[in-house]
């Protein structure tokens, strides 16, 4: 399969200015996303994950423009949508549907279900008016909603529910892309694994292509065909997703992954254990952003800014921005305090 | 703490000004020539032109402001027409005599406004509660002078004594029965007021008790008087405290019709009579010092609220 | 002297909410136990009872909640028999509770060391300078840097992360015998959330402390508990311990949920989630409460509500499976077509 390029970002950064002083000037910047750049081909799913503050919902709103980027490159099938005019935005955002996390606050609660849908058809002309009601019962049945339920309002449904809707409303226009922002976060796991499966169907019948955004590894782990892992706006690793769960090459992601609580009392793991918190954005650490964290850390970290690359020991696609993922890799280094690296269950 | 006094008393100057712009526009937005109002309409020519003269009326805008503002700040409110007698003397006791009455107001207010508000926000639903809401909103429906001559008309006859002392006097003529003639004019002013602030209490009280660190305060048994007393009342007060600050400044408005009903010599009366009669720097005056007064106020506000709430960041 | 063999045993536990559409059984018979010294695992999705549970067992439950029967079995006298005064000596001194969410839990307009030094004044009668270097020390020992420093601050000058640490400084400061840990790692991220249950393993074995702890993550539970109480639609469906649950899970609602669980450390193939939704307190089901969703439900799970089965193991299912009367399938395969993935 060639791979199409459907969604290419470069370069891409936001910065929200801090206002402040007599006069409300700019005092300083969140740095919420700082110079990233990657691709979403055709067809595929691409996760992003990282913690709180890593700036990966801010990414996706960057590039629907729901806040305008700061600076950078963001191309759909070639076009820049950062030099598009609202309008032209505006109908392109017919092919670039969001899905958000909180599927209450998403839908205007006075609207029953099938005006909600209808208006993103409407705004879009995407559907000729007299075929619409026929339409939204079917997304209805595609999204396992009855066609009844059109209209009742979101308050008669479940959280589930409503994230059917939010996905049925996505779908009304065609879209070729959807950014799911924390799109199952909110639901229990077992309407969780409801949804998820929804979205692969759906990703099946209509070749739909996702950009994921997601704190959970294990929802991310099983929905993406690639990866990447953003610390304090920037990316640490980039990959196919067996690489990454099997092979993962950057300390932070080694820690990440380490983090999670297993679901089976007999697994034994080493833990990562990451000193104190994720600094601030405003004034983010020199060098490497992990390098406080970091149990690798040396000099070069905290002066020099690593760029992602690939080594022979990586699979092709493979990337992690790291100065040391040789090193880390042979065993030559060592995490500086080997107290911190603590065996549970033992 | 002192830093940030400084800071907010240094952003009060725009304020400030302002506040004088407006008060010496008073003179020049009314229609017609002031000189010739104050003189009245058959006044001749000279005399006016005399008036004309002595106000400074004649210089350029920005002259005669300057000018304002100079007196302003040396303690010159210029000269009441009618008594010819300097403003700021005519300000003078009366200033002390209304301030002492909203103070007095205040008080009362905001004693009455926590202590029904807090009951309403702990019994929640009951009768007692639905009860003081209900007494609250004719509290705040009631015009105040309508409460006023309501209160003369049954408390005033016997001893219950109409006219005000200040406290001075009240001092100097022993306490005796005088405290009585506070209480009137107090209740009048201070009741919408203290309704204000029982509902805000409330439901700032009722938002509080729901919130996640007082079912902490409580999984640590800590006593459930103390539960309210100090872990919600205190976050509770913060919204409480804006709404007394504003409340000052509407007390300030009701001593108006409150002195004129219960004839009182304080400020409120005075801008009366100088309106009556057209007395446009005593006008001038008294609406300035009400509003330094207000500014002021909310300069203690402000700074209170900080003290309440340590999050408050002012930049 | 101890005349109790558990520290905690809850009995019949009932807890209702009166609303003005009528009474919502928001818990209805649990019941469980807990060793000292243990953990135990509350689990269970929205609206499964379980932080309701936990607010029952130190009468903590706000307005139209009332406690309607059962009974709480603390170091072997029952609790709900003690008065409110009684009660609040129990509580942050021999049974504490952290909460969800570190960011609204702290009172914000008080400083850090003076919500510790709280509990201390009230339990232990210590003055205002003895309770506050017993704060510093408490800060110390949940690993907050320069506690001397901290002690002084406001809550909001501290990250997510440590307001949720001074929590338990806070709960600890008493030393109580046991800590009730509502979802105390939801808000916070993963790396911290490391942090946090490592903490607090590590306190609950200095402190020689029995923990429940409530979530609604089996990695969670996996982890860090000995015992596991399952939830559902208000009560317990399996109590067991943490290792045959995850291995042998008997009930189908545990296996359903294991089986709906997007892993991080193996690959799965499809995930097999539950069907349908949990049904609301109003329109409960007479039979199984699980029934409408479960696999295997017959006539007999429709219609009547299952008792709860003890087995070999001493562990309890709430489901006719495991009983006499069982009118299905004999050899009723609850785990599917494939067993729950494994490593």
């Amino acid at each position: 399969m060639a791979k199409k390029e459907l969604l290419k970002v470069e370069n891409l950064k936001q910065y929200f200015p801090i206002k402040g002083g007599f006069l409300g000037r700019t005092v300083n910047y969140v740095k919420a996303v700082d110079d990233i750049s990657f691709t979403v081909y055709e067809g595929e799913t691409v996760s992003i994950v990282g913690e709180s503050g890593c700036g990966k919902s801010t990414t996706g709103r960057a590039i629907l423009r729901l806040d305008e980027p700061t600076e950078g490159v963001v191309s759909f099938e070639g076009t820049d949508l950062t030099t598009l005019s609202r309008s032209e935005m505006r109908r392109k955002r017919k092919d670039l549907q969001i899905i958000f996390q909180d599927p209450y606050a998403s839908i205007n609660p006075r609207q029953i279900v099938s005006a909600v849908i209808e208006e993103a058809m409407h705004i879009q002309n995407a559907v000729p008016k007299e075929k619409r009601r026929e339409r939204i019962e079917e997304l209805l049945q595609t999204v396992g909603l009855q066609p009844y339920q059109a209209d009742r309002y979101p308050h008669e449904f479940s959280g589930g529910q409503r994230q059917r809707i939010g996905i049925a409303r996505a779908l009304s226009v065609n879209p070729k892309l959807i950014i799911c922002d924390e799109a199952v976060s909110a639901l229990d796991v077992s309407i969780q694994a409801q949804v998820l499966n929804l979205l692969e169907e759906l990703q099946d019948e209509f070749g739909l292509t996702y950009l994921f955004i997601s704190h959970d590894l294990g929802v991310v782990r099983h929905i993406s065909d690639r990866i990447i892992v953003m610390y304090l706006g920037k990316i640490m690793e980039i990959s196919d997703k067996k690489s990454l769960f099997e092979n993962p090459q950057h300390p932070y992601t080694k820690a990440l992954l380490s983090a999670i609580p297993v679901p089976d009392p007999d697994k034994k793991k080493e833990r990562i254990m990451l000193k104190g918190d994720v600094p601030s954005p405003i004034d983010p650490p020199t060098g490497c952003r992990f390098h406080t964290r970091c149990p690798y850390a040396t000099e070069k970290c905290v002066t020099d800014v690593p760029e992602l690359r690939t080594l022979p020991h990586m699979k092709e696609g493979h990337q992690a921005s790291c100065h040391y993922i040789e090193e880390i890799h042979s065993g030559e280094m060592q995490p500086r305090d080997y107290s911190e690296k603590t065996k549970i269950k033992a | 703490m002192t830093k940030f006094i400084i800071r907010r008393l240094i952003q009060t100057i725009p304020v400030l000004l302002g506040v004088t712009i407006l008060v010496f526009s008073l003179m020049h937005l009314i229609p017609g020539d002031p000189a010739q109002i104050i003189a009245g309409e058959s006044a001749p020519e000279r005399q006016v032109e005399q008036i004309r003269e002595r106000l400074g009326l004649n210089d350029p805008l920005h002259v005669q402001y300057g000018k304002f503002l100079g007196n302003i700040v040396t303690g010159d409110l210029g000269q009441s027409v009618r008594s010819s007698r300097p403003v700021a003397d005519e300000i003078g006791t009366r200033f002390w005599v209304t301030v002492e009455l909203a103070v007095y107001s205040t008080i009362v207010s905001v004693f009455l406004g926590l202590i029904a508000g807090i009951i309403s926000a702990v019994r929640h639903y009951t009768v007692l509660d639905v009860v003081i809401m209900i007494v609250a909103l004719f509290g705040l429906s009631m015009p105040n002078f309508w409460l006023g001559l309501m209160l003369i008309q049954y408390f005033s006859i016997g001893n219950w004594m109409p006219d005000w002392m200040s406290f001075m006097q009240m001092r100097a003529s022993g306490w005796g029965d005088s405290w009585k003639q506070v209480v009137l004019p107090v209740i009048t002013l201070g009741t919408a007021g203290a309704a204000i602030i029982a509902r805000m209490t409330r439901s700032s009280m009722l938002e509080v008790i729901g919130q996640d660190y007082i079912r902490t305060a409580r999984a640590k048994g800590v006593k459930e008087r103390i539960v309210i007393y100090r872990h919600a009342l205190k976050n509770a007060l913060i919204p409480v405290v804006t709404v007394v600050g504003l409340e000052f400044g509407a007390l300030l408005g009701g001593t108006v019709l409150t002195e004129t009903i219960f004839a009182i010599n304080g400020m409120g009366r005075l801008t009366i009579d100088a309106i009556r009669t057209r007395d446009f720097p005593v006008v001038q005056g008294t609406v300035l010092v009400i509003s330094l007064l207000f500014v002021f106020v909310n300069l203690l506000v402000d700074i209170s609220y900080r003290f309440l709430n340590k999050r408050i960041e002012l930049d | 002297m101890s005349t109790y063999k558990n520290i905690l045993e809850v009995r019949n536990l009932q807890t209702s909410f009166f609303t003005d559409d009528g009474e919502v059984k928001a818990v209805d018979g649990v019941s469980f136990e807990l060793p000292k010294g243990k953990t135990l695992g509350v689990v269970g999705e929205s609206g499964s009872g379980k932080s309701i549970t936990a607010l029952s067992l130190l009468q903590l439950l706000s307005k139209p909640g009332k406690i309607k029967g059962g009974e709480i079995l603390f170091k072997g006298k029952n609790l709900l028999d003690y008065t409110e005064k009684q009660m609040r000596e129990i509580r942050g001194n021999d049974i504490s509770m952290i909460f969800q969410e570190p960011m609204t839990s702290l009172n914000p307009v008080y400083t850090v060391g003076y919500q510790i030094s709280e509990s201390l004044m009230i339990h232990q009668n210590l003055n205002k300078r003895e309770a506050k270097l017993k704060s510093i020390e408490m800060l110390k020992l949940v690993g907050i840097p320069s506690p001397e420093k901290r002690v002084d601050q406001y809550p909001f000058e501290l990250s997510g992360g440590m307001r949720q640490r001074v929590m338990i400084a806070m709960a600890l400061a008493c030393n109580p015998d046991m800590l009730i840990a509502d979802e105390p790692t939801t808000a916070l991220d993963v790396t911290i959330q490391a942090q946090i249950l490592d903490l607090i393993r590590e306190l609950q074995a200095k402190l020689d402390m029995s923990v429940i702890m409530i979530t609604h993550d089996l990695g969670v539970v996996a982890e860090t508990c000995d015992y596991v109480a399952v939830m559902y639609a208000g009560q317990v469906v399996e109590f067991s311990d943490v290792r045959s649950l995850f291995k042998k899970p008997k009930h189908p609602y545990t296996v359903g949920l294991l089986k709906s669980l997007p892993r991080h450390d193996i690959e799965q193939e499809k995930l097999q989630p539950i069907k349908g939704t949990v049904p609301s307190p109003k329109e409960m089901p007479v039979g199984c409460r699980f029934s409408p969703r479960c696999p295997a439900a017959t006539d007999l799970c429709r219609g009547r509500m299952p008792g709860l089965i003890t087995d070999e193991q001493k562990n309890e299912i709430r489901c006719w499976i495991y009983s006499e009367e069982w009118d299905g399938d004999p050899e009723v395969n609850i785990y599917g077509e494939e067993r729950i993935a494994e490593g």
